[in-house]
């Protein structure tokens, strides 16, 4: 900064128009260095993800003649296998953000209830899973769940089943192997917002006659309800995008909407088609992610620095 | 801390809530601890526990010549990953913590991108985007799509550190002639470094761990270790897959108690 050597006129006062003049030229030099520091993190951005997404979106708007043409986007309302996949993809994406409501929010109201330490410790639970590969759980799940996995040969030799119960490859299957990666993704912003809750709330509640369950339902519950928002968006978005659990436990029978993209593209090299449907699938994600900060005035993507 | 326990509920009371809570965590951890414990077995078929002990899982992972040359793909593309991605996040973190450049929203929003839109998405663009200019397959074009996933790991989490530090440290030491690289390096960053030091180990896992993108732009030579362990995964169940998700979980385990220890380090 070179403020200090700003001139200063004959009497030896700082003279207000030279000064303000230096001034400026300083904010500019400031602002230029800034953008410096900022240009190589964006340009990398804008040339890897906006650039070819914007090419794709440009390639779904001609058919396979090169004629401008809403064909590809015909299709998904024309042939009942696109159909079938959006209603798997959102059923899939349904059930898996349920179930994780239904798991996710007695383990964040539990470790938000538990001393700091205790808290601390449960809460690696959530966070090695988090971070441990995608890849690493699904095998998990399909060691635990496959026709001569755990799960089969533990029953069949307890004597409860006398043939293997087909429990992977099938919607059941795509459901709890995601539900057991989405789950940190609704237990942490969920978990960081009741513990913001403030506990004399509840206790003024109790204090005037409310019982545990009535101080619970009606000071708690709404007071955790943002938090609870944010993780169920974050994990909604995330399943509507999801490949790996699904391309690998649902053998085949469970099509979602990313598998549907990576056949148009590897499989049928049919660019339009995949395309058409990346555009789509961002464009339900941003008006998910846009209602939700509409009507809450947060962002969801919170859970990622909640860590 | 003494209060916060000061609610009219016992223990007790809250029995149910724990059992519930314990059986999510027993659901979240288990399948990990499975195959961690898998990954000893000395038989071929799958046994739990299993009847017999053994390490072959692990000698045939360590002596394949594929899954060798995966991992180093893997370790080579983390390590650059890490370092690009550490460099050009905390130059961004740096900037936008600033807070005099007009647009911080937008530029917030560019550089978390790869957080919101769909990972297919970016691996069919990038894809694409590479066919063009002849990255696919490349070490090169592997670092850079693992950058720009990894960059808004590291930009939130510098931030987070340069927001707990008092900026006016930095403006001292330029007013007394410091300049602003060496005023940086000198008063800034030796204390915001533990940030530093976790955004560059969440920017390796993240590149270690990625699957869907690399499952589109590597391959041959340049096989990531999850592009080969996904193909192996459609085949059949490999054993050996155990054991390399063992030292995946192990790896994990590890960077992130550097980066909590990092984290609490000052």
């Amino acid at each position: 900064m070179s403020v200090a050597s700003a001139s200063l006129d004959h009497a030896g006062r700082p003279d207000r128009a030279i000064n303000a003049g230096a001034l400026r030229a300083d904010a500019r030099r400031e602002s230029r260095g800034l953008l410096a520091l900022l240009s190589p993190g964006l340009l990398l951005v804008f040339a890897v993800i906006i650039v070819p997404i914007g090419w794709l979106f440009w390639l779904s708007l001609f058919d396979e003649t090169g004629q401008l043409s809403a064909s590809n986007y015909a299709r998904f309302f024309e042939q009942a296998s696109y159909i079938k996949t959006f209603v798997t993809t959102f059923k899939v994406a349904f059930t898996v953000t349920g179930a994780c409501v239904l798991f996710g929010y007695p383990l964040a109201y539990m470790l938000s209830q538990l001393p700091r330490r205790a808290a601390g410790a449960c809460l690696i639970f959530v966070i090695l899973p988090f971070w441990t590969s995608v890849l690493v759980r699904t095998y998990a799940w399909l060691v635990i769940l496959q026709r001569k996995g755990l799960v089969n040969t533990w029953l069949i030799d307890l004597g409860v089943i006398g043939q293997p119960l087909p429990l992977a490859n099938n919607f059941a299957a795509v459901v709890i192997g995601m539900t057991h990666i989405m789950l940190p993704f609704l237990v942490l912003p969920l978990y960081a917002s009741m513990k913001s809750i403030d506990t004399d709330c509840l206790r003024a509640g109790m204090n005037l006659g409310a019982s545990p369950t009535a101080t619970f339902r009606q000071i708690f519950l709404p007071l955790s309800l943002p938090g609870l928002a944010s993780g169920v968006v974050i994990v909604f978005v995330l399943c509507l995008g999801f490949f790996v659990t699904p391309a690998l436990m649902g053998g085949g029978k469970v099509i979602m909407w990313a598998m549907r993209m990576e056949q148009a593209t590897s499989l049928y090299s049919n660019w339009g088609a995949g395309a058409a449907l990346g555009v789509v699938l961002l464009a339900a994600t941003l008006a998910l992610l846009g209602l939700f900060h509409w009507l809450l005035g947060t962002r969801a993507t919170g859970v990622w620095s909640e860590r | 801390m003494s209060m916060e326990n000061s609610l009219p509920i016992s223990h007790r009371q809250r029995l149910w809530l724990y059992a519930l809570g314990g059986l999510v965590m027993l659901f979240l951890i288990a399948p990990s601890v499975i195959i961690v414990i898998m990954s000893f077995s000395g038989s071929s078929l799958l046994q739990f526990p299993p009847q017999e002990w053994s390490l072959r899982w692990y000698e045939s992972y360590f002596g394949s010549v594929e899954w060798r040359d995966a991992t180093i793909v893997s370790v080579k593309v983390a390590v650059m990953t890490a370092i690009a991605a550490t460099l050009l996040g905390t130059a961004a973190a740096y900037a936008i913590n600033a807070r005099t450049l007009r647009l911080t929203g937008a530029i917030n929003a560019l550089l978390t991108a790869s957080l919101i839109i769909p990972v297919i998405l970016i691996g069919i663009g990038t894809f694409f985007l590479y066919a063009r200019i002849g990255l696919n397959n490349t070490l090169t074009g592997l670092v850079i799509a693992h950058t720009v996933q990894a960059l808004p790991l590291v930009v939130l989490t510098v931030l987070s550190g340069l927001r707990s530090y008092d900026m006016n440290q930095e403006m001292v030491a330029r007013s007394l002639g410091a300049g602003r690289f060496s005023a940086f390096f000198q008063v800034t960053m030796p204390q915001i470094r533990f940030s530093i030091v976790s955004g560059a180990l969440f920017a390796f896992i993240t590149s270690f761990d990625e699957v869907v993108v690399s499952l589109f732009i590597s391959g041959g030579e340049t096989t990531t270790l999850t592009r080969r362990m996904f193909n192996a995964l459609r085949d059949q169940i490999d054993p050996t897959i155990a054991a390399i998700s063992t030292c995946l979980i192990v790896l994990s385990i590890v960077l992130l108690s550097a980066a909590q220890l990092f984290g609490r380090g000052r």
